[in-house]
């Protein structure tokens, strides 16, 4: 009996969004969101620009209050939880912005992530080889760091405790393609380690290369769901849903490369 | 596990100017000391009023931090923070009056020790307001900051209304206990007592308010709140009960600062506090909203300035301060050391 309770709860899904609405001020942005996110697999959360991603991800956080639905973590409902519990819940979060302390150092920021005490030399020595601009960054203020290094620190500040489910947004956004492919094996190693993700990329190619499922929202809602394999192959469901196909985005990021 | 990627950043030597520009806010303060020589062209007369000077800074850091710390950390406007320099004041004084026995005897420690005890009354007293003032009239208007203004006014008028009903309208005069009167005479230059030990109460707050910033997870968090509170909260912390603590602090360094001023005047009226505000904000807004440094500058700026105007051309005094913060917020609109940029 034990093990089959255990069996259901390893495959129960680790997140779980039911109709879930968010207002902005008068602006209702989520209309009924309904997304589930399985245990050790990296979901990708798709879509055009403003149809609800970002909002999502921060209403998951307790950034954005939900009105309606409910959004269960580990079955657990955590809708009305302020953001620190769900965060000490066992989520790690990389925001839109990165959310840098720049006035604070790099390794201040780390010291700050590092919620449960000091940090894990093991877990610091992982991060230093994944992202070795930090471990020269040490002691820099992180306010006169690069884009790219912002990001790296953002999403190692994620890293450097195990969590249960990691939350990341855009996490290529607006990189050099070195920097992105070292995101991306970061990515993968987390991924390797058996972690749940729910990631909203707007590289298709990244997601693609990471995703197992795959979310595509509408107008603040959930409009497809399914392996991201099959979206990758679906050229004519891609175009339909987010407007363009990953053939046409290689055709033109080529052209953009040849001008 | 992943290994070295491509990207690998030098660090490169910084120019002097580029290592001098975060030092420029802290050597103002030399700069209007020796400013200051230049006018008075006196030391006796420059000695004493730049310790003059730097007590009153220290004084006006004191009650400035705690509201420069809350409106940097969750972005509240307290206009209602003078309340607890004057509550301060009417407690710490009514223990020095009740401990009239110590202040009066011959004996240094006996004095101290009353000192210490209405300095702790005060303290207490305003920390235990303070608390009552965030969760009845500060909470229920965190973010919207005009109501923030019309309740906090209105709870500073409520405050003032009580001291007056509970120790009367009039102004209460008091004398300084034995110890702290008078003067150390060094030579031709007499150092006053009190501004001495101002000086360094003031110098041991900043330095533990320094230490708890820089060197411990709490002042971290505070750090970190100051510039984005989301993504603190997004790391775990609770944001809301830092942020009662550093309301609570403020208010009770507020209950310092006013048990201080009491001392340095020698008066006491309800509107105290009212009065210092002005002051208050001037520093705040020159030290730059939510940084502690700055805050610390602003005041040692605006305590030497305004004594050493008061010398030079007393009628210029009570401008000095208003042309300081103009003319350092043409230099740097955000304040000396701007930290809330970030937000």
């Amino acid at each position: 009996m034990a093990d089959q309770i255990d069996h259901l709860i390893e495959d129960a899904p680790i997140l779980r969004l039911d109709a879930v609405h968010t207002d902005i001020r008068q602006y209702h942005i989520l209309n009924g969101v309904d997304l589930v996110v399985p245990r050790g697999q990296v979901t990708m959360l798709l879509g055009r620009n403003g149809v609800g991603k970002t909002t999502t991800l921060r209403s998951i956080m307790g950034h954005w209050r939900i009105h309606r639905g409910s959004i269960t973590f580990n079955g657990a409902d955590i809708s009305t939880q302020p953001t620190a519990d769900i965060a000490r819940a066992g989520i790690g979060y990389v925001p839109e912005d990165m959310g840098i302390f720049s006035d604070l150092t790099v390794e201040e920021n780390m010291q700050l992530a590092a919620f449960s005490g000091p940090m894990s030399a093991t877990r610091l020595g992982w991060i230093f080889a994944t992202f070795p601009p930090l471990k020269t960054l040490w002691h820099t203020e992180a306010g006169h760091l690069s884009g790219g290094q912002k990001q790296m620190l953002s999403v190692a500040r994620a890293m450097i405790e195990e969590r249960e489910l990691y939350i990341i947004d855009e996490p290529t956004k607006g990189l050099a393609p070195a920097i992105v492919a070292t995101m991306v094996r970061a990515l993968q190693d987390l991924k390797d380690q058996g972690a749940s993700i729910l990631m909203v990329e707007q590289n298709f190619a990244v997601a693609a290369a990471l995703g197992d499922t795959a979310h595509v929202m509408v107008d603040g809602a959930v409009k497809w769901s399914g392996p991201m394999r099959a979206l990758a192959e679906d050229l004519d469901l891609q175009r339909s849903l987010m407007g363009f196909s990953l053939q046409t985005a290689a055709r033109d990021q080529s052209a953009t490369k040849s001008s | 596990m992943t290994h070295a990627p491509e990207h690998n950043p030098q660090i490169q030597q910084m120019t002097l100017q580029q290592r001098l520009a975060p030092a420029w806010p802290g050597l103002l303060v030399p700069l209007l000391m020796c400013a200051g020589f230049a006018l008075t062209l006196n030391p006796s007369s420059w000695l004493t009023l730049t310790l003059s000077g730097l007590a009153m800074g220290l004084m006006i850091f004191i009650m400035a931090s705690g509201m420069t710390l809350v409106f940097g950390l969750m972005d509240v406007i307290n206009f209602g923070h003078g309340a607890f320099v004057s509550l301060g004041a009417f407690v710490g004084v009514s223990v020095l009056f009740a401990l009239g026995h110590l202040t009066a005897a011959p004996s240094v420690a006996l004095n101290l020790l009353a000192v210490l005890m209405a300095i702790c009354a005060g303290m207490a007293a305003t920390a235990l307001a303070g608390w009552a003032f965030e969760r009845v009239i500060v909470k229920p208007v965190q973010g919207n900051h005009l109501n923030q203004i019309l309740v906090t006014v209105g709870g500073l008028i409520v405050a003032e209304q009580l001291i007056i009903v509970l120790w009367g309208p009039e102004e209460i005069y008091f004398t300084r206990p034995e110890a702290l009167k008078g003067s150390f005479i060094i030579g031709s230059i007499a150092v006053e007592k009190f501004r001495l030990v101002a000086v360094c109460i003031g110098i041991v707050v900043f330095a533990a308010m320094h230490f708890v910033l820089r060197r411990t997870k709490i002042g971290l968090i505070v750090r970190a709140g100051v510039q984005n509170g989301e993504m603190v909260e997004a790391l775990g912390y609770r944001l809301r009960q830092v942020f009662v603590a550093v309301f609570v602090t403020g208010c009770a360094l507020a209950g310092l600062g006013g048990v201080m001023w009491a001392l340095y005047q020698e008066v006491i009226t309800a509107h105290m506090g009212n009065q210092a505000m002005i002051l208050i904000f001037i520093v705040v807004i020159i030290g730059g909203l939510g940084s502690i440094e700055g805050c610390f500058i602003g005041a040692l700026l605006v305590g030497l300035l305004q004594n050493y105007v008061a010398f030079v051309e007393p009628k210029l005094a009570l401008v000095s301060n208003i042309g300081l913060m103009v003319a350092i917020l043409v230099w740097r609109p955000m304040g000396l050391i701007p930290v809330v940029k970030a937000k």
